[in-house]
């Protein structure tokens, strides 16, 4: 990790730290939610940054893992630690399923595919109502009594969520993500290299559902309760947006863009019922003027500063 | 070292190869020229395996290697430059070459090593051979067109190919920097003992630098021999050569 960003992951981890010292229930709540938000966000940008792959059904996986743990948990009583692992193990191995028909295809028939999946396992979440509970889903999902207080939630989904952004920090800045890179730029050059694309594909899909399964969990542990409504396709337009406007280049921007766009949501609603217009205006805006996002806009700046002080010396 | 027997391709009726049969010998610089459509690129992208044939054999090395993927033949040895650029445009100069590194060594599936000084070693003398070290840093998108088409044959080499296919590697260049890449080219290769074939349209640059010319047209080996044979073929003179020489 370079040092810059080893002081801005600290830096980060003890703003979050710090919240429930300081914040309401309210507050602490609120970050508890934007912390699963930012591993959901950044698991879905390995797919869209990093490999090129626009999957609109991500939160088909985030939706396993939350119904995988629910109903090993609380139907079934198996262990919490086994549940809370075996969560994101079952996401991962349905994105093993999904991936592997998905990455035969390419762009749009991609991205329209990963969505008719999301809407399957919507339709298995709402109409399998012995197991999932259906349309109200499975409620009263008591945790682990350590796990009770919302502090002690709070502060595991802060663990929790850091070790998985570090894990990914590593994958994003591994040999294995340069290939993915090279995959997003020029798949026919990459298997020119000896890259088997469809295979590094379905792994990257792999990996991505199993931190999205993980998402899913803590999202459980949070509102104690899980429903068909998390796998709504405006679930998925939003993390699509988070990660858009954060900027889909650089590790941190889908961090930022959940932070713009869930503080954003807030202070929007308490004003007026049109989010979905600021949303879009928004989106628009950052798709016209800045396509890297707001992590975008920084070398941007330096590039034209460097620039005009270049003029200045030529001229002067 | 490359055997191809009696190959053919076709797209929607159209025949852009047709019974194809020619050798490359290990060492050779071997030259594939024709009109444009001749079937050149198809008969590249078929060895390459990024077609399939539909009939016919390919044979490198006396290994069978006809509808093999294109990642499974570059790891036998043969490695290939395309006729449009085909680089990693948004990554710098050194990841460009640094990924085909990672690839060849089988350090692609590493997930948590980091990456930044992985090999550098082979990639910048890689990107010395290539005369781009000065460059290593620069966005390659953002590189003249000539750099690019270095960077394509850095690329190409990160494979150590036995055998190397060049598509057009001077297209689009002045004739100073025509010389200049075909000379870069030539170094290289007879530095590390690499096998050519290339395609190629100047006509000066072919005769200057092959051992063995194959000459297609319209899909099909019109003459095949030592430049001044081919350069004597009628054949070849009344559909090719008339017009360039």
């Amino acid at each position: 990790m370079k040092n810059k960003e080893l002081l801005f992951g600290i830096g980060l981890f003890i703003f979050f730290a710090l919240i429930p010292v300081i914040g309401s229930k309210y507050t602490i709540y609120f970050n508890a939610q934007l912390l699963f938000t930012i591993l959901f966000a950044t698991s879905l940008n390995l797919l869209v940054g990093y490999t090129g792959l626009f999957s609109f059904g991500h939160v088909g996986f985030y939706a396993i893992g939350a119904y995988a743990f629910t109903i090993l948990y609380k139907t079934y009583g198996v262990p919490f630690g086994v549940s809370f692992v075996a969560g994101p193990l079952l996401a991962a191995g349905a994105a093993v399923i999904v991936g592997y028909l998905c990455v035969r295809l390419t762009k749009i028939y991609f991205t329209f595919l990963t969505l008719a999946f999301a809407q399957i396992i919507w339709a298995i979440a709402f109409k399998w109502t012995p197991v999932t509970g259906g349309d109200s889903g499975i409620v009263g999902i008591t945790p682990s009594s350590l796990l009770l207080p919302l502090n002690n939630t709070y502060f595991f989904t802060l663990g929790v969520v850091a070790v998985l952004m570090y894990v990914m920090y590593r994958i994003a800045h591994s040999p294995f993500s340069l290939v993915l890179n090279a995959i997003r730029e020029n798949p026919n050059r990459a298997e020119s290299i000896g890259v088997n694309v469809r295979l590094y594909q379905l792994i990257v899909f792999t990996i991505s559902g199993f931190f999205a399964g993980f998402a899913g969990v803590l999202f459980v542990l949070l509102t104690r309760s899980v429903f068909p409504d998390i796998l709504l396709v405006t679930r998925s337009i939003d993390v699509v947006a988070m990660v858009i406007v954060g900027g889909m280049y650089n590790f941190w921007g889908p961090m930022i863009g959940a932070v713009v766009l869930l503080y954003l949501n807030s202070f929007v609603k308490a004003y007026t019922e049109y989010w979905l217009l600021v949303l879009g205006t928004l989106l628009a805006v950052v798709v016209l003027f800045f396509p890297s996002g707001i992590t975008g806009i920084f070398p941007w700046l330096s590039a034209r500063f460097k620039l005009v002080a270049k003029k200045g010396e030529l001229n002067a | 070292m490359l055997r191809v027997e009696k190959v053919s391709k076709s797209f929607d009726g159209f025949l852009a190869v047709s019974q194809v049969s020619m050798r490359v010998k290990e060492g050779e610089i071997a030259s594939l020229i024709g009109t444009n459509g001749a079937g050149k690129t198809t008969l590249f992208n078929l060895i390459t395996g990024h077609l399939r044939s539909d009939e016919g054999e390919i044979y490198f090395k006396d290994r069978r290697i006809t509808h093999l993927h294109p990642y499974d033949i570059v790891r036998l040895g043969i490695g290939r430059s395309f006729q449009r650029l085909n680089i990693f445009s948004r990554l710098t100069v050194f990841e460009n070459v640094q990924i085909a590194v990672i690839s060849y060594k089988k350090k692609a599936l590493s997930f948590l090593r980091p990456r930044e000084r992985l090999f550098e070693d082979d990639t910048e003398r890689i990107l010395d051979d290539v005369g781009l070290s000065a460059l290593r840093n620069e966005v390659s998108g953002s590189l003249s067109f000539g750099y690019q088409k270095q960077l394509e044959l850095g690329i190409a080499l990160a494979f150590e190919p036995e055998l190397l296919l060049l598509d057009e590697p001077t297209a689009g260049l002045s004739a100073a920097d025509t010389r200049d890449a075909m000379e870069l080219i030539v170094n290289v290769i007879k530095a590390r003992g690499t096998t050519l074939l290339v395609v190629e349209h100047d006509m000066h640059v072919v005769f200057s630098i092959s051992d063995h010319i194959i000459v297609l047209h319209q899909g099909r080996v019109i003459g095949d021999g030592m430049p001044e044979q081919v350069r004597k073929d009628p054949e070849v003179q009344k559909s090719y050569l008339g017009e360039s020489l």
